[in-house]
């Protein structure tokens, strides 16, 4: 990105996708941020051994 | 896996091919074989005397003093202590029963066929709210009004049954879904609808006006009695969907009140359990979650099958019912369900979201890995038995039941 495009991307109000945390969400929603909040984990609630047989399961 | 896709959706075909038929009312020991004396159905996956919570207990002892093996509860609790009485889940003989689900021989149980693949499915009758057996009731207003199931109710709705082809379960609810129905906690539109169908027959085949007036009277006053034949329902539907080598979805999810337990198709019919979760919901003035026993019951069944919780989109009223929130946000639990789910049923649908086909095919690999357990509404049974139902509310399926289905499910395509 150009410096110039720069320039106009900040000059432009911001807006957010947050994945995971949702209180960085709820930190710039008070700020007045337009915030689209992915509620996301990660696969298995981040157990390993299930994690790799879904994997190879297939969904 | 591709063995895994065809499977399922092999299994898929299977519940959405479905054409159950409310066909009969007929004593349970006539249409279960096996059903003997001093045998009792509960439901949920297997459990002894020691294990049952209060409830269970409770309706166990009503049980045994309603079929004549003790004279009183206590003693029936004594007998039950010793071994007296022989302990079975429904499921394992074709039948399901709500909450605590007592099913044992002079019961009259309504009988589902389903006409694609013919097999048939019992449940009891509903016995309407409050102090009731299923929540755990068992005092002498709670026996008489099952000896009036057994000996008035029952074979009125059988001998209507008989006089023509049965009832259509599947368009019936299709209109029941329009109606703002879920079929587990809120059934005003079907119990309509099975009045209506079921009652000019009850007329025409009535020995006394007495008896049909109260019979008539009793279906009209309760609200819930399509749960029962659409738990039969759910079951007939299921049934042929056990067994699909490969398949990963769910045939059936069930509480005892102390575990809760599911079968996945391609692990045949064993069960997976876990510790039941506690509903949160809403409670009769006078009771609090104090007082509440935890999830009870194979009303599950119905949520196997994409009603329930998974249709809670076709009946915001039942939101405010079971605490769930707004009205507003009933879309939301049903569009939740759609990720844990195979595909959807274009004959269920829910023209609030746009005629969206309820979820349907539950897959413990979308479970597992999403971290998204079937959302179920239920009725909350008071703690202690003889009391009854305190409340209705919202509760998941335990994942720790999911966790162990994919690992045995896993080994059995071959995978570690």
């Amino acid at each position: 990105m150009s410096e110039t495009k720069v320039n106009q991307f900040l000059k432009t109000p911001v807006k957010v996708v947050n994945i995971g945390l949702e209180g960085f969400a709820k930190e710039l929603e008070q700020q007045g941020v337009t915030v689209v909040q992915v509620d996301w984990a990660p696969p298995a609630g981040g157990d390993p051994k299930l994690a790799d047989l879904l994997s190879k399961l297939g969904t | 896996m591709k063995q895994i896709e065809d499977a399922n959706q092999e299994a898929l075909r299977r519940m959405l091919a479905a054409d159950p038929v409310l066909v009969d009312v007929l004593p349970a020991a006539q249409v279960i074989p096996e059903l003997t004396d001093r045998m009792i159905l509960h439901a949920g996956p297997p459990i002894d005397w020691e294990r049952m919570c209060g409830p269970m207990q409770g309706a166990v002892m009503g049980i045994a003093v309603f079929e004549g093996w003790a004279p009183d509860l206590e003693t029936a609790a004594n007998m039950a202590a010793e071994g007296a009485f022989e302990f079975h889940p429904n499921h394992h003989f074709d039948a399901v029963g709500p909450m605590t689900g007592m099913t044992t021989l002079s019961q009259p149980v309504m009988i589902v066929e389903n006409r694609t693949f013919g097999n048939r499915a019992y449940c009891t009758i509903n016995e309407g709210l409050g102090k009731v057996m299923r929540f755990g009731g068992n005092d002498d207003e709670v026996l008489k009004r099952l000896a009036w199931l057994r000996d008035v109710l029952g074979p009125a709705m059988g001998k209507a049954l008989g006089a023509g082809d049965g009832l259509p379960l599947k368009s019936l609810v299709a209109r029941g879904l329009s109606m703002g129905d879920e079929m587990h906690q809120r059934n005003v539109a079907c119990s309509g609808l099975t009045l209506r169908g079921l009652s000019p027959a009850m007329a025409e085949t009535a020995n006394d006006t007495h008896d049909l007036a109260e019979a008539l009277a009793f279906v009209a006053g309760n609200d819930q009695f399509f749960l029962n034949i659409a738990m039969a329902m759910g079951k007939a539907i299921m049934d042929p969907v056990r067994g699909i080598e490969g398949s990963s979805l769910v045939t059936a999810m069930s509480r005892n009140g102390t575990d809760f337990g599911i079968r996945v198709s391609g692990t045949g019919d064993t069960w997976f359990t876990a510790p039941v979760e506690m509903p949160e919901g809403l409670y009769f003035p006078g009771f609090t979650e104090k007082d509440a026993n935890p999830d009870m019951g194979d009303s599950t069944i119905v949520e196997t099958i994409g009603l329930g919780g998974f249709a809670m989109g076709a009946a915001p009223a039942v939101a405010g019912f079971v605490g769930a929130g707004a009205a507003s946000g009933a879309a939301n639990f049903t569009r939740t369900m759609g990720e844990i789910t195979v595909g959807e049923n274009p004959e269920w649908t829910i023209p609030a979201l746009d005629y969206l086909g309820v979820p349907t095919g539950i897959d413990i690999r979308l479970v597992v890995e999403t971290g998204l357990a079937p959302s179920i509404n239920t009725g909350i049974a008071h703690k202690e038995p003889g009391v009854g139902q305190v409340g209705a509310g919202v509760v998941r399926a335990p994942m720790g039941c999911f966790r162990q289905a994919l690992e045995t499910f896993a080994e059995s395509v071959g995978v570690s």
